[in-house]
């Protein structure tokens, strides 16, 4: 409750945001703090330089056109106060009205959810559900990571430490789609015990075209649930068809078990929520 | 002409508490918010292991540390006693095994404090605790009751071979036995009452003050009985007499009992301040309030209930480890034992039943009393059984309580186990109440067709008894029960000359609303306005001792001791009026704060007009001493017995075991009601800890002693947005223990909801064998239990 010793800087740009945690290593980025100072509170976490991203304005913000585009230091509260953003994705509402409490939902950001890279946050498996594109800003300049290819392991994700996060893209599906996100909260933490984000989009003869399932909280990292994806794809979005394709949900997942859950019951989860995730996401498909 | 309009009666109303604007607006003034001048702050380094030797202890670099003023170890200070043991039941010895101030040669949890850093400020004092070098030689370690007690487990202390504190028992073991042969029925069960964290919103903290010049200590402590707290510092710890100590409990910002206890960092702030002649802070962070204050329950119980064919129960035998931690706190003792077996017949007519308790130590933080202390492990353990015995015979859970209740015409009734007569009851009652408002017949309807469409829908009941008030001294005392003191409580109330009335109490709240309620019971027996009756409490130097506020005894023995003395009150003012309106004593009526003669209800003397005269002096009877002011030092001759039924009723959803509290209904009987929105507020806290412990709290060791269940991420409290509106009622059977009929209601709540809940959950499943689950009802429990 009583963090060590640190020193707090504000830069007002990106790019000397780089240069101090270039200059030191033993710097972190501050976004909303709401994993960040928890940690530091509890001396886990003892950096000795905190750069706070949150007076960069080109940081915050959210556009929306072709596809949605979020400023990483977007707070959860600006995305669910975005109509636009809210009425295209529903998946948005569902995942982040259950982040944390008020609190947390006005300081916390998308862009520290996705870099802390927490096993049990809710975004991670949103944003693999959304096929989201990241863009990350470090010393070489700028690139951008697929969201596949974003989480490495558990607190770990392909950003360079002296990289900043930017921006998240996100596709907006057309046509016939459906997003829904359905989480099994732990009881103590409101974390994800299991949570399952769901996107289908249909073709034109109301079978699944595309799908994607993203789940949290299984395991060390948010993963793909390729087995029932598949399973899914040209088939029509019946009730039976996603309950089958729900079975094979937690199929060559990485699933771990904690004194709350074992990893039989969390696979257990894993189905049962990905077939209500699939269920709201076909309704919502329409 | 003036018409008197009789003040509208305050006992019984629903009014507001007068504490709550000041501490829902910030007002409130709690530990943290006391800062002193020149103060130092204190933290405490802990052990990382369950059970070492401490081999070496090296303080020099954490000196050194800016800001950092001293560093003391537990060798530091030998010259402290270890605290004391005050219910030595079961024969355990007041200083035997008990904590010391800090650990000095071995460490028997993760909450041993082995050394404390003092410094300019709190951020110095915990950046030191890494720099104290601590050599440990790491000991085998045991955390489970029953393992504790096998041959070979790891010793905790020599004195108790196989970790056995006490060997107790209660009842008629021989006839049990033969009954249990001789019972046409006979169900078992298994029970764990799992171990719990009581997490107060605001955790432990004091402030030590020591004066050279007077050598006195003044203590502000976060406390549930800061006059016990004084007697056992000064007599036993700091050895010095009473009058040195004073203790001051400013708002205490929620306790649960583990507030009542004497704890070592009282002793560390106190040493602290007279070495260094500064005051001394020290507030717990939760982490230290989850491995260093006491839990409650954790009890293994194996039970058998005989019966015969037609349900009338003959037998109960209970044994039962008792997990009580590392070391024995304050009254850890008596809390499976007296108020666990004495009660564990509940409401029931059980001719022979027997309960064996054993006490033992663990690697674990101490045990001791959490709200309901007993009664609420008691009341699971019989309110389970007799669900399982109806079960066993088909027989509907209602129907098996109403023919096992002892009836009305029972009472004062002696339960055969060794507690005092049950002073009043009639159980029937509450049970048909909380039926009726449930819709029992509906809801077996609405079971069995919910079950056709695989929905799980389920029912359960608790009818509860308990004990409040506990006392008379005799019997609770050393001689009796084992309690090292009296159970008394005292109060003293003043009329001064402005009118206005103080009401000094040794009782005080930390969530009860004491200033409301004491004012409600003085505003009506005095008969003046509730605005003038000041009630204070908190500091020893300020109020009359009291034993402190646990066990729901507030209202049954400190408010009689304020009732008592404003009848005293009353009687000198009848004098007082006689003499100044010249009649006779037994002439004067006293009425809604008024003295006259009986008939001429006119020429009256108000009770400020008498609180005047009674403290200018001018004009007394002769041999009056001057002043309305009056102590009474009230013993009770019982105890109290508040009953009830509590019905729970829950969805399960069977394809992840999660539940769900659809409807609560709580029917209670506290006797007589001061303020029903306070009756009504402690019932909703209670039943909100009774469902945490139902369906999510657990405090978890691993086998190395580690706390798993460490922090609020992990350890989970229940929560508004996981619970119904809860339905209350009220029978009223007053106590005849005391003159205002009432008995207590802080701790129905949690006694009854725990077995409410599991029995709903286990009535959801139990067509498909479901017969038994323990808590908590962790989804993955409960669906393990639909899926095997
Ligand atoms: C009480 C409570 C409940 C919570 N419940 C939930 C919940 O139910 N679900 C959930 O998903 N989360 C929950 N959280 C976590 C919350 O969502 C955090 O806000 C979020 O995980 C981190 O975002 P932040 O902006 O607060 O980041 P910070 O805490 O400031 O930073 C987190 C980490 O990410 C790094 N970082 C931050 N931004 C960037 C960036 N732009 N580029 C590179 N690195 C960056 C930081 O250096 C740090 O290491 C909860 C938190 C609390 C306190």
């Amino acid at each position: 409750m009583f963090p060590a010793e640190f020193d707090y800087t504000a830069p007002a740009t990106i790019d000397e945001a780089i240069r101090l945690l270039q200059q030191r290593d033993d710097a972190k980025i501050l976004a909303g703090g709401h994993s960040l100072l928890p940690a530091m509170k509890l001396r886990l976490m003892t950096p000795a330089m905190l750069v706070d991203i949150g007076k960069i304005p080109e940081l915050r913000g959210i556009e929306i056109d072709g596809s949605l585009r979020l400023g990483a230091m977007t707070t959860y509260r600006m995305v669910l106060d975005s109509q636009a953003a809210c009425s295209r994705l529903p998946i948005l509402v569902d995942s982040i009205s259950k982040i944390g409490d008020k609190q947390v939902r006005n300081m916390g950001t998308v862009g520290g959810s996705l870099a802390h890279a927490d096993p049990a946050a809710d975004l991670t498996a949103v944003m693999l559900a959304l096929d989201a594109r990241l863009t990350a800003r470090g010393p070489n300049g700028e690139r951008t990571i697929a969201i596949d290819d974003f989480f490495v392991d558990m607190l770990m994700t392909a950003l360079d430490p002296a990289e900043l996060l930017t921006r998240i893209e996100i596709p907006l599906p057309q046509g016939r789609a459906g997003t829904a996100y359905a989480k099994f909260a732990h009881p103590a933490s409101g974390y994800a015990v299991v949570g399952v984000a769901a996107l289908l989009s249909l073709a034109t003869d109301g079978t699944v075209q595309d799908c994607r399932i993203g789940v949290t909280g299984a395991g060390p990292k948010a993963q793909r649930a390729r087995a029932a994806e598949d399973a899914l794809r040209g088939q029509q979005p019946t009730a039976d068809r996603l309950a089958d394709a729900a079975q094979q949900a937690a199929d060559g997942l990485d699933i771990l078990g904690d004194i709350f859950a074992s990893a039989d019951y969390r696979a257990n989860l894993v189905r049962v929520y990905t077939r209500r995730a699939l269920e709201q996401a076909a309704a919502r498909a329409g | 002409m003036t018409t008197t309009e009789a003040p509208t009666r305050l006992f019984g109303a629903a009014i507001k508490r007068r504490e709550d604007p000041k501490l829902i607006t910030g007002q409130g003034n709690y530990i943290e918010d006391i800062n002193l001048p020149g103060m130092l702050h204190a933290a405490i380094l802990r052990s990382p292991f369950a059970h070492a030797r401490i081999k070496r202890i090296d303080t020099e670099k954490a000196k050194s540390h800016p800001g950092v003023v001293a560093v003391y170890t537990g060798k530091d200070m030998e010259s402290l006693n270890p605290l004391p043991c005050a219910w030595q039941a079961g024969g355990v010895k007041n200083n035997v095994n008990t904590p010391r101030a800090l650990a000095i040669d071995e460490v028997h949890f993760t909450g041993d404090g082995v050394a404390v850093v003092i410094a300019e400020d709190r951020y110095a004092a915990e950046d030191a605790l890494a720099l104290i070098e601590v050599d440990y030689e790491p000991l085998p370690v045991v955390v489970d009751a029953e393992e504790a007690t096998r041959p070979g487990a790891p010793q905790l202390h020599e004195n108790a071979p196989n970790n056995i504190c006490m060997r107790w028992t209660c009842g008629k073991e021989q006839e049990t036995d033969q009954a249990l042969q001789q019972a046409e029925v006979v169900v078992r069960q298994r029970m764990i009452n799992q171990r719990l964290i009581p997490t107060p919103m605001e955790t432990r903290g004091y402030v030590a003050r020591y004066d050279a010049g007077t050598d006195e200590y003044t203590i502000w402590m976060s406390s549930q009985a800061p006059h016990v707290h004084r007697l056992l510092l000064a007599a036993f710890v700091l050895g010095v007499p009473e009058h040195k100590v004073r203790c001051i409990a400013p708002n205490v910002g929620g306790g649960f009992g583990a507030k009542i206890f004497v704890y070592p960092e009282m002793a560390v702030v106190a040493f602290a301040s007279r070495q260094l002649d500064r005051p001394v802070k020290w507030v717990e962070t939760r982490r230290e309030n989850y491995v260093a204050t006491t839990h409650g329950r954790d009890h293994i119980t194996d039970v058998e209930l005989g019966a015969t064919r037609d349900g009338k129960i003959t037998s109960l035998r209970v044994t039962t480890y008792a997990n009580l931690g590392a070391y024995l706190s304050t009254i850890a003792p008596g809390i499976p034992t007296t108020l666990y077996g004495r009660m564990i017949t509940g409401v029931y007519k059980i001719p022979n039943a027997f309960v064996e308790v054993l006490g033992v130590y663990t690697n674990t933080a101490m045990v001791d009393a959490y709200r309901g202390a007993g009664r609420p492990e008691a009341t699971y353990v019989i309110e389970r059984i007799v669900d399982i015995l109806a079960d066993e015979l088909g027989m509907d859970p209602a129907e098996i309580r109403r023919k096992n209740f002892i009836p009305p015409s029972d009472f004062p009734y002696d339960n055969g186990v060794g507690m005092l007569p049950y002073d009043s009851g009639n159980y029937e009652p509450a049970l048909n109440r909380a039926l009726e408002l449930v819709n029992y017949e509906q809801f077996k309807r609405d079971q069995a067709e919910a079950r056709q469409r695989g929905k799980l829908l389920g029912l359960g009941l608790c009818s509860y008894i308990e004990v409040c008030g506990v006392a008379p001294s005799k019997w609770i005392g050393l001689p009796g029960e084992g309690w090292g003191a009296g159970l008394w409580e005292s109060a003293n109330v003043r009329v001064h000359l402005t009118g206005k009335v103080v009401v000094t109490t040794g009782s005080l709240p930390h969530g009860q609303g004491h200033e409301t309620t004491f004012a409600q019971i003085v505003a009506d027996e005095l008969g003046v306005p509730y605005d003038d009756i000041i009630v204070q409490h908190g500091d020893t130097l300020g109020t009359p001792f009291g034993y402190g506020t646990y066990g729901s005894r507030s209202a049954a023995v400190g408010g009689t001791a304020i009732f008592k003395s404003v009848q005293k009150i009353k009687e000198k003012a009848r004098k007082l009026a006689a003499h100044l309106l010249e009649a006779a004593e037994e002439d004067i009526v006293y009425e809604n704060g008024k003295c006259y003669v009986r008939g001429s209800p006119d020429k009256a003397k108000t009770i400020q007009e008498l609180a005047l005269e009674a403290s200018v002096g001018y004009n007394l009877p002769p041999g009056m001493e001057p002043y309305l002011d009056d102590t009474t030092y009230y013993d009770p001759p019982n105890c109290t017995f508040p009953f009830g039924t509590h019905v729970a009723i829950v969805e399960v959803d069977p394809e992840t075991g999660m539940v769900d509290l659809l409807r609560y209904v709580a029917v209670d009987d506290v006797g007589n009601v001061i303020n029903p929105k306070i009756v009504d507020g402690q019932i909703h806290g209670g039943i909100v800890q009774g469902v945490g412990q139902a369906l999510f709290e657990g405090a978890v060791y691993d086998e190395n002693g580690q706390l798993v269940t460490g922090t609020l991420m992990d350890y989970a409290l229940p929560k508004a947005s996981e619970l119904p509106s809860f339905e209350l009622d009220r029978t009223v059977t007053p106590s005849p223990t005391n003159p205002m009929g009432v008995k207590g209601a802080g701790e129905a709540g949690t006694i009854a909801a725990s077995p409410a809940v599991v029995n709903a959950v286990v009535d959801a499943l139990s067509h498909m064998g479901v017969r038994h689950l323990d808590m908590p009802l962790k989804p993955e429990r409960v669906w393990r239990a639909i899926h095997t």
